[in-house]
């Protein structure tokens, strides 16, 4: 194990690497004008400003010098400060939202986080009940049902699916809005005294505000209703197949043998031995939230990263659009890594091997 | 010992040795192909899956018939608009300005003399009928370029990686790892935003981030088919006579192990046209009015107030795209049942 380990950290340098430099051939693309944005704040006025700063930060320089000065910033010649630096968190401004990209994600991340961390619970045990369900009802009408309902999950795009439940539950029954929290609590929200942690449900229990905690659950029901119901259909079909498997065991015959409820050899016997593929798609599954939360959040139009970085693309801001990439690739880097290696952990044949 | 005498009834020899006879299909493409082919046809959600994608080959056939374009040699993808008045019209308005010629199916369907919006307008004025026929178009020509572009640099790049080994194929594995941290809708999405400036609003800068982010999946699936076939020991004797790398590799390596991936990338088709459909939706892609399934999607979202009213505008587009995207999953299934190794061997 400790080689597999030492294996998946090698490879983490090479990722890193290599993100930051397709990221930054796809900025090279642009055109050095455009490129202004990751040092400056306004666009030039005129040709002379543009040249200027091209000569100042190197714009014109050849790829690797210029995708070092990218990585670690440039030393302003007049006030001796670095500006720029990825490396740094400094990602250039956002032309599109004016203010600084880092700036940006800061504002946005934990809204996403929040969303994300709400929806684990509801999509990995609903994912797994419907799939031990199913198998222990092996052909019967539960498990049809489920087979069906998986199919016709994994046909609906998410922002369909979104629109449909919006349609119902929001303009119809007015059950439950888009959008992050009601206007009469947001000024309170976002006042810096109520931010504690910047989770903001967890802010409202901390500041003892229930009913901005309700409100602000409120908003969320549909986006986790919609992030989770795609993972069901795949949570339903590995659990079902691995319950199925797992039920057939010659141990699983002795437990019913020396006579145990069916109870007990279902869910003492089996179904803890059936985790283990449920555990690493549960691992990835999560880490997958993180990214694929861009169309969830502008359906619902939810002030997220994803929503975020959709809306900076359509605007053609790439520079911001970049910014976000970056950042939702370190973290995805690192999240595969602490799963692997938890799945490495758990499961003896990559232990072993 | 018995004496076994001619006696025309061929039972036992049928009973030990299978007599089955082999036809042309299955002769040229092999028992095992043959087997994967004839899988296809026996479940009814497969079935059922297989229907949905004819009907959706016909109407994208029969655009012209269903739904005339208004002018003579004006883009039938540009969708007619009646007017341009914000909000959408109901189901069955009847259509006032740039009116389509009549089709023959029209009158003798609906009863109408004249031309009404069969589902409705979207803002703008566009007709949504309009939209989903000419959009199965644009979907199936999407879906089909992507998917052979992605499929042939998959197997290309996985072909070299897995045929060299060693180093070559450590480093272009690295290459594909790298490509495959971000999302694809994301990475994507960024790509489209890099290109659509330089080279305008149309399908190209879709396809191509589409393109440039969808291969490696092929690549990986290739690479571990040609190392399992490259152990058999026909590929031995090749090289003990002296063939060529390239020779072996395109000739005998290549169609021994391409065959399975064919088949899962033609039903990747409803998967690029979900991931085309949801960069339309979140506004990147082709112009306003081009026949487009997300497009039309993404109009929905300045109505999400009023949804109940202006259901059309979400359910019609909505259930077209499902209903595509779910006849060639369920192929897909009925797919991924008879290529698991566990139901090898069953009929």
């Amino acid at each position: 194990m400790t080689n597999f380990i030492i294996r998946r950290l090698l490879l983490v340098p090479v990722l890193l690497f290599g993100v930051t430099l397709i990221i930054f051939g796809m900025l090279q693309l642009l055109s050095p004008i455009e490129r202004t944005a990751l040092y400056v704040r306004d666009f030039p006025k005129n040709e002379k400003a543009v040249d200027g700063i091209i000569k100042r930060y190197g714009l014109d320089r050849p790829f690797h010098e210029q995708y070092f000065r990218w990585l670690l910033g440039v030393k302003d010649p007049v006030t001796g400060e670095r500006v720029g630096g990825m490396l740094f968190g400094d990602m250039g401004y956002s032309r599109s939202s004016s203010q600084p990209v880092s700036e940006l994600i800061s504002n946005r991340f934990p809204n996403t986080l929040d969303l994300t961390l709400w929806t684990i619970a509801p999509m990995i045990l609903v994912g797994i009940w419907l799939g031990v369900q199913s198998a222990i009802h092996h052909n019967g009408w539960i498990d049809q049902t489920a087979r069906i309902f998986s199919i016709v999950g994994t046909s609906f795009p998410t922002f369909v699916f979104g629109l449909i439940v919006l349609m119902f539950f929001y303009a119809k029954l007015e059950w439950f809005p888009p959008g992050r929290v009601s206007l009469e609590y947001s000024s309170i929200v976002d006042s810096p005294e109520f931010q504690i942690t910047s989770l903001k449900t967890i802010d409202a229990l901390l500041n003892g505000r229930f009913d901005i905690f309700i409100d602000l659950l409120r908003h969320m029901v549909l986006p986790i209703l919609t992030l989770s119901y795609i993972s069901w259909a795949t949570f339903l079909r590995v659990t079902r197949s691995s319950m199925l498997e797992t039920l057939r065991m010659e141990y699983v015959t002795t437990a019913r043998a020396k006579g145990l409820s069916e109870n007990d050899v279902i869910y003492k016997h089996a179904r803890p031995n059936a985790m283990i593929p449920v555990v690493t798609l549960a691992g990835f599954s999560i880490v997958g939230l993180l990214g694929g939360v861009t169309i969830t959040e502008t359906v619902f139009n939810y002030p997220g990263i994803g929503s975020a970085a959709a809306k900076a693309a359509v605007n053609l801001d790439v520079v911001t659009v970049l910014g976000f990439a970056i950042f939702i690739g370190f973290i995805l880097i690192i999240a595969n890594l602490v799963v692997d290696i938890l799945y490495a952990v758990v499961d003896p044949r990559v232990r072993l091997s | 010992m018995t004496e076994i005498t001619p006696t025309g009834d061929n039972s036992l020899l049928e009973a030990t040795i299978s007599t089955r006879k082999i036809g042309p299909v299955e002769r040229f493409i092999g028992p095992e192909n043959y087997r994967i082919l004839t899988g296809l046809l026996k479940t009814p959600a497969s079935i059922i899956g297989l229907a949905l994608i004819v009907i959706y080959i016909i109407i994208a056939l029969l655009a012209p018939v269903i739904a005339p374009p208004v002018k003579e040699g004006a883009d039938p993808y540009m969708i007619p608009r009646d007017g341009f008045s914000n909000d959408p019209k109901p189901m069955g308005t009847e259509w006032k300005r740039n009116v389509p010629p009549i089709p023959f199916w029209y009158t003798p369907l609906t009863g109408n003399e004249k031309w009404v919006h069969l589902f409705g307008t979207s803002e703008g004025q566009y007709d949504i009928f309009y939209y989903v026929i000419w959009g199965t178009r644009t979907a199936f020509k999407t879906g089909l370029m992507v998917v052979i572009a992605t499929f042939t640099i998959g197997i290309i790049y996985g072909s070299i990686s897995a045929y060299y080994g060693g180093w070559v194929d450590n480093i272009m594995m690295r290459f594909v790892d790298i490509l495959m941290v971000l999302p694809s809708i994301l990475a994507a999405l960024i790509l489209a935003a890099v290109l659509t400036p330089r080279i305008g609003k149309s399908l190209i800068p879709v396809m191509s981030a589409l393109i440039a982010f969808g291969w490696m999946g092929y690549a990986r699936i290739i690479r571990g088919d040609i190392l399992s076939v490259k152990e058999r020991d026909y590929i031995l004797a090749a090289r003990v006579v002296g063939v060529k790398n390239s020779r072996i590799l395109f000739k005998h390596i290549i169609p021994n192990a391409i065959f399975p991936t064919l088949v899962l990338a033609s039903l990747a088709i409803g998967d690029v046209v979900l991931s085309f459909a949801a960069l339309s939706f979140l506004g990147i892609g082709t112009e306003i009015g081009y026949a487009d399934w997300g497009q039309i999607l993404s109009f929905a979202r300045n109505w999400i107030t009023a949804l109940d009213q202006y259901w059309y505008i979400v359910v019609w587009p909505g259930l077209t795209l499902v209903f595509f995207v779910m006849g060639w999953n369920l192929v897909g299934d009925a797919l991924r049942d008879v290529l698991d190794p566990r139901m090898r061997g069953r009929s």
